[in-house]
C-alpha cells in the first residue's frame, strides 16, 4: 500500500511561530539594532523600510546553543583523508594556520564560528520593533487621500481647430506627402532651369538648336510654375490640429511638512520620538503616493526650512513662538505646494511650550489656513515619561494644548497625541488611516 | 522474457511530472526494488512539497511535526538566506523513519528527478530504516508520528500554562545537553503491549505520570527506591540511581531535586528524540551508500528495459555523480569525506568482490568473496552493521588504493602534522581502523557521565568527562552548557576531567 500527497497547498509558515520564538528571544539585540538603524537612517533618502524587509545583524551571542563538544586544539588525533599523491610514511606538513585544520569538522552544528548572526526582518517586523509592540494594521491599499484637480488631455488630431492648436509636425507631413503625390516641382527644379534660361539667353549668338532647346525650356519653366501655383505648398487639406479634453487628474504627490520645535528642551530623547514620528508618517504616505516630499521646518523663536542633518541634528537656542513655523509652512505652500496639485501633510512634534498667547494665533493659523489645505495633521507632544499626570488626563496642558484641543474639535482631520515613548506614536496614526476613514477631502477641490 | 523486458515502453516522455507518471513510474521501480533486489520496505507515503516546505523542513531536524522553539526560527532564517542568496542549494528529498515511511520530494523535481528520488527514498532509505538493526532496536517507526503530535501539543500545553519563559529555559538547557541524552551502551527499549497502553495513557490525557521510556529503564535500570533507602554511602547511592550515567537528561529527569513534572516531561521529550535520532547519526554512510546503490541499480535496470528514455538516464546519471563526488584533501571543494561517494563505492565494491573477486580479495574477505548471492549478502550488511562497524568490516584494499587513502596524525605536542599511514599493504589495516574511528559517534563525542550527587550531602552533582588523547572540551561552550545544567539541577555542578586509563 503507497499514496501520493500534494502538500503544496498546505498553509504556509509553518515555521511561524518558531520565528515569532525567534524574535522574541533576540528582541533585545534587534531592537537596538533596529533603533541604531533609525538613528543612522535618513527619512528622505533611506526612505525608511524598504518593502522587502530590512536586513539586520545582531550578535549571536543570545542566540548561542551551547554544547559539550570537543575542542579544536590539542591532543592527538588521526584524519584518514583521500587523495594522496606523493606522500610516503614519515613526511611531514606543515600545520596549517590557526592549527584547527581538519580538526574544525565538529566545530558546531550550527556553525555559527562567527559572532553575528543576519537575517531579514520584514518590513512588519521592522516597524513592530521600532514601534514597540504596536500593531500594525495592513497598510496596503488604505488611506489614499488623493485631491483632483481639472486638467487637459490630449485627444487627438482634428482638421479644424484655432492656430495656436496647430500641429505642425502632422501638417508638414500630410503636406509633404500631398506635394510628392501630386508631383510639385522643386523650388530647386524651377532655380535650375530658371538659371539654364538665363545661361542660354546671356549667349550673344545663339545657333538653331539652341534657340529651339531655349523655346523648350521657357515653355516648360511656365508649366512648372503654373503646377507650383496649382498644387500649394501648403493646402488647407494639410491641416491638423490637437485637440483637448478636459479630465479629472489624481493627484498621486505627497510633501509631509516636518514641523520641529528646537529650542533648548528639545534634547536627544525628544528629538529620536520626535524621528520617528516624521518616519512613520513618511513611511504610512510613500506607501499611497506615487511621489512624496519632505519640508523640514525648525523653529525656536523664529523658523527657518532646512535639510534633514540640520534638522535632526545641529543646535539652535532662542525662545520659543510655535506660530513663526507655522507661517512658514504657509508661506512654503504657497510658494512651491500648490494644494490643487499637492497632498499636503503636517507634523509638528514639540515639547508644548510657547510664548505668551502664541498659541491662539497657532489655532487660528491652523483652522484658517492650513487645515483648509491639509489632507492631515498631527501633532505630538512630547512629555516626560515622569509625566504621567498629563499622560492620562488630555484636559490637562498648557496654553499650546488647550489651543490644539480647539481646533481638533472643529478639524477632524487633525490629530494631537502626548507621547513618551514610542509605542504611543502610532495611535496617532491609526484612527486616520483605518480603511473606512478616508479622511478630509481636501478643501479646495 | 530478456526480449519482453526489451519492448517495454517508456514510463515518461519529458520533463514534466504528473501524479500519474509518478505513479507509474514507482510501480515500475517497486518491481526491481521488490522482485530483483529483494528489498523490504514499510509502505510509502510520498509527498510533493514546495520549496518553502522544504525550509521548514530543515529547520525542524527533518521531523514532519515539531515542537515551536526559537532555534528551530534561527536555523529557518539561516537556511533561508542561504537559499535565497544562492548559496545553498535544497535537497531534492528528504525521508523519515516512520511507518509509513514518509518522503518528501520537491516540487521543482524533473520527472527523471522525481524516479530516482523515489528510487533513493522510498525504496533505499526506507528499506534500510526497517531492515537496520540499529533502527529496528532504538526507534519505533510507527510510533513516531503520535509521539510527535504528543510533545508538540505538550509542549504547547506547557507554555499556555506555564508561560513562554519558562518553557524556554527547560528547552534550552535540554538541547544543549542532547548529544548527552541518549543511551549508547544500555539496552534499547522494545514496548511490551502494558507499555504500549501506558503510552496511550499519556498521549491521552497528558498525565504526567509515568511515559514509555520510564516504564522499561526502571524495569531494566531498577526502579527509583531513594526514598526507602537509609544508606548515604557513595556505593548505595550508586546502585540506587545507576551511577555512573551516561545520559545526564535521563539522570536529570530522574533525580532533579527541583525539577517539576511537566519539567521533568520536557527533558523526556528532548531526550526521546534525541534518542530516535540517534541511529540516523551511527549510519550516515551506510544509509547513503544502501539508498545511492538501489537507486543507481534500479534506474540501470530501468534503463535497460527501455523504461527511461536516453535523455532522462543522462539527467540521472549527471544528479548521481554529482552526489557521489569525492573532492581531493587539497582540493577547494574537499570539506571531509562524502558519505555518498564513501558509502556508494562500498557498496559497489561488495558487489565486484562478490561477482569477480581478486585473490587480494579471497584473502581478505573469505566469508563472501565469491558468494553467488551478492544480493543477500549485501542486505545482510545493510541489517547488521553501522558505519564504523561496517568500514572495520568491509573497506577493502582495492577500495583504499581507489580513494588513496592516507593517515594524517596531528599531535599537538609536535610542530608537524606527520603522514602515518598511506594505501600500502603495511598501512591498509591501519587506515581502516582510523577511517572507522572516525565514524565513532562514542569517540567523537565526549564522553561524559554523571558521577556522583549526593542528595542527602551537599547536593553537588559530579560529572566527569573522560579525556581520550588529550582531547578537551571546548571551554566556552563548556561553560554555557554547566550553566544551563545547573538551572536544571538547582544545585552546584561540577565537571572533572579524568584522563582515559587504557585506551588505544
Amino acid at each position: 500500500m503507497h499514496h501520493f500527497i500534494d502538500r503544496r497547498a498546505n498553509p504556509k509558515g509553518k515555521s511561524l511561530g518558531n520565528r515569532q520564538r525567534f524574535l522574541r528571544r533576540a528582541r533585545e539585540n534587534i531592537k537596538e539594532r533596529v533603533d541604531q538603524s533609525v538613528r543612522g537612517k535618513s527619512i528622505q533618502s533611506g526612505s525608511g523600510v524598504p518593502d522587502e524587509g530590512e536586513k539586520v545583524t545582531i550578535p549571536s551571542k543570545g542566540l548561542k546553543e551551547p554544547r559539550f563538544f570537543h575542542s579544536s586544539k590539542g591532543g592527538t588525533r588521526r584524519h584518514v583523508l583521500p587523495g594522496n599523491k606523493d606522500f610516503v610514511v614519515g613526511d611531514t606538513i606543515k600545520r596549517p594556520q590557526g592549527g584547527a585544520g581538519e580538526g574544525g569538522r565538529k566545530a558546531s552544528e550550527d556553525g555559527d564560528g562567527e559572532d553575528e548572526f543576519s537575517f531579514t526582518l520584514t518590513q512588519e517586523e521592522y516597524l513592530e520593533i521600532l514601534f514597540d509592540g504596536l500593531e500594525l494594521p495592513d497598510l496596503v491599499e488604505k488611506a489614499t487621500v488623493e485631491t483632483e484637480t481639472i486638467g487637459t488631455r490630449r485627444a487627438g488630431l482634428t482638421t479644424a481647430g484655432t492656430p495656436n492648436n496647430l500641429n505642425l509636425v502632422r501638417t508638414m507631413r500630410n503636406s509633404l506627402g500631398r506635394r510628392i503625390a501630386l508631383q510639385r516641382p522643386t523650388t530647386k527644379t524651377q532655380k535650375d532651369l530658371e538659371e539654364q534660361i538665363a545661361e542660354l539667353e546671356a549667349l550673344d549668338e545663339r545657333t538653331q538648336p539652341q534657340e529651339a532647346f531655349l523655346d523648350e525650356l521657357k515653355k516648360r519653366l511656365e508649366g512648372i510654375i503654373r503646377k507650383r501655383k496649382v498644387v500649394g505648398y501648403i493646402d488647407p487639406l494639410d491641416l491638423r490640429y490637437d485637440t483637448f479634453v478636459p479630465e479629472k487628474i489624481r493627484n498621486s504627490r505627497a510633501v509631509v511638512f516636518c514641523l520641529m520645535d528646537v529650542s533648548g528642551s528639545m534634547q536627544e530623547r525628544e528629538k529620536d520620538l520626535a524621528k520617528r514620528f516624521f518616519l512613520l508618517l513618511h513611511l504610512f504616505l510613500e506607501r499611497c503616493y506615487e511621489h512624496t516630499e519632505l519640508v523640514f521646518v525648525r523653529h525656536t523663536h523664529h523658523a527657518q526650512e532646512v535639510d534633514e542633518e540640520t534638522f535632526f541634528y545641529a543646535r539652535e537656542t532662542g525662545g520659543t513662538i510655535v506660530s513663526t513655523a507655522l507661517e512658514k509652512m504657509k508661506e512654503i505652500i504657497e510658494e512651491r505646494y500648490p494644494p490643487d496639485e499637492w497632498n499636503i501633510y503636517g507634523a509638528q512634534a514639540s515639547d508644548g511650550e510657547n510664548f505668551g498667547n502664541d498659541s491662539i494665533r497657532c489655532k487660528n493659523l491652523l483652522l484658517n489656513d492650513l487645515l483648509p489645505v491639509s489632507q492631515f495633521y498631527a501633532y505630538v507632544e512630547i512629555v516626560d515619561e515622569a509625566a504621567e499626570m498629563l499622560l492620562n488626563n488630555p484636559e490637562a496642558g498648557e496654553d499650546l494644548w488647550q489651543n490644539y484641543r480647539e481646533v481638533k474639535e472643529q478639524a477632524q482631520h487633525f490629530e494631537m497625541q502626548r507621547v513618551s515613548q514610542p509605542g504611543h506614536i502610532y495611535p496617532i496614526f491609526r484612527e486616520f488611516f483605518l480603511p473606512k476613514v478616508k479622511g478630509a477631502q481636501n478643501a479646495g477641490s | 522474457m530478456q526480449a519482453a523486458e526489451k519492448a517495454r515502453e517508456p514510463l515518461f516522455d519529458g520533463p514534466e511530472w504528473t501524479f500519474e507518471l509518478m505513479e507509474k513510474a514507482r510501480d515500475a521501480i517497486e518491481e526491481i526494488a521488490l522482485g530483483d533486489l529483494g528489498l523490504d520496505v514499510y509502505p510509502n507515503q510520498i509527498e510533493i512539497i514546495s520549496a518553502e516546505q522544504m525550509l521548514d523542513a530543515y529547520s525542524c531536524v527533518g521531523l514532519p511535526l515539531m515542537y515551536q522553539h526559537w532555534s528551530f526560527g534561527k536555523h529557518f532564517a539561516r537556511d533561508e538566506a542561504l537559499y535565497r542568496t544562492g548559496r545553498q542549494g535544497l535537497a531534492y528529498e528528504i525521508v523519515i523513519n516512520s511507518n509509513p515511511c514518509i518522503s518528501y520530494n520537491m516540487e521543482e523535481n524533473t520527472m527523471a528527478m522525481q524516479t530516482l528520488v523515489m528510487a533513493h527514498a522510498a525504496f533505499g532509505h526506507n528499506h534500510f530504516f526497517k531492515n537496520n538493526y540499529l533502527f529496528q532496536q532504538w526507534t519505533d517507526a510507527a510510533g513516531i508520528h503520535d509521539y510527535l503530535a504528543f510533545a508538540k501539543n505538550y509542549i504547547a500545553a506547557c507554555e499556555e500554562r506555564y508561560g513562554l519563559s519558562a518553557v524556554e529555559e527547560v528547552l534550552d538547557a535540554a538541547h544543549a545537553m542532547q548529544s548527552q541524552g541518549v543511551f549508547r551502551y544500555g539496552r534499547p527499549p522494545k514496548p511490551t503491549t502494558e507499555e504500549l497502553v501506558a503510552m496511550q495513557k499519556v498521549r491521552e490525557g497528558y498525565e504526567s505520570g509515568q511515559s514509555v521510556l520510564d516504564i522499561w529503564t526502571d524495569s531494566t535500570l531498577g526502579r527509583d527506591k531513594l526514598e526507602e533507602v537509609e544508606d548515604a554511602s557513595y556505593s548505595a547511592r550508586r546502585k540506587m540511581m545507576n551511577l555512573p550515567q551516561e545520559n545526564i537528561l535521563y539522570f536529570l529527569e530522574k533525580h532533579s531535586p527541583v525539577l517539576d513534572a511537566w519539567q521533568c516531561e520536557l527533558l523526556r521529550i528532548v531526550r526521546m528524540l534525541a534518542q530516535y535520532l540517534y541511529p540516523q547519526k551511527q549510519t550516515k554512510v551506510m544509509n547513503e551508500g544502501c539508498a545511492t546503490f538501489v537507486h543507481y541499480y534500479i534506474i540501470n535496470k530501468l534503463y535497460e528495459q527501455g523504461q527511461i528514455k536516453q535523455g532522462a538516464y543522462m539527467e540521472m546519471l549527471h544528479s548521481h555523480t554529482n552526489v557521489v563526488m569525492q573532492p581531493e584533501y587539497d582540493d577547494p571543494r574537499f570539506s571531509g569525506i562524502n558519505p555518498y561517494a564513501l558509502g556508494f563505492a562500498m557498496m559497489q565494491d561488495i558487489r565486484r568482490i562478490c561477482q569477480d573477486p581478486t585473490d587480494e580479495d579471497r584473502e581478505w574477505f573469505p566469508d563472501f568473496a565469491g558468494d553467488p548471492d551478492w544480493r543477500k549478502v549485501m542486505r545482510e550488511a545493510w541489517a547488521n552493521y553501522r558505519d564504523e562497524s561496517f568500514i572495520q568490516q568491509f573497506l577493502s584494499p582495492n577500495l583504499i588504493r581507489k580513494f588513496k587513502l592516507f593517515t594524517l596524525t596531528n599531535d599537538a605536542d609536535l610542530p608537524n602534522l606527520v603522514v602515518s599511514q598511506i594505501h600500502n599493504r603495511a598501512g591498509y589495516k591501519a587506515i581502516r581502523r582510523d577511517l572507522a574511528k572516525q565514524y565513532d559517534l562514542a569517540y567523537l563525542e565526549p564522553d561524559i557521565q554523571v558521577t556522583d550527587a549526593d542528595l542527602r550531602g551537599d547536593r553537588e552533582l559530579k560529572l566527569t568527562h573522560t579525556v581520550r588523547d588529550g582531547i578537551h572540551l571546548d571551554e566556552e561552550d563548556q561553560e554555557e552548557v554547566l550553566k544551563h545544567l545547573r538551572c536544571l539541577w538547582g544545585y552546584g555542578v561540577s565537571l572533572d576531567a579524568v584522563e582515559a586509563t587504557s585506551e588505544s
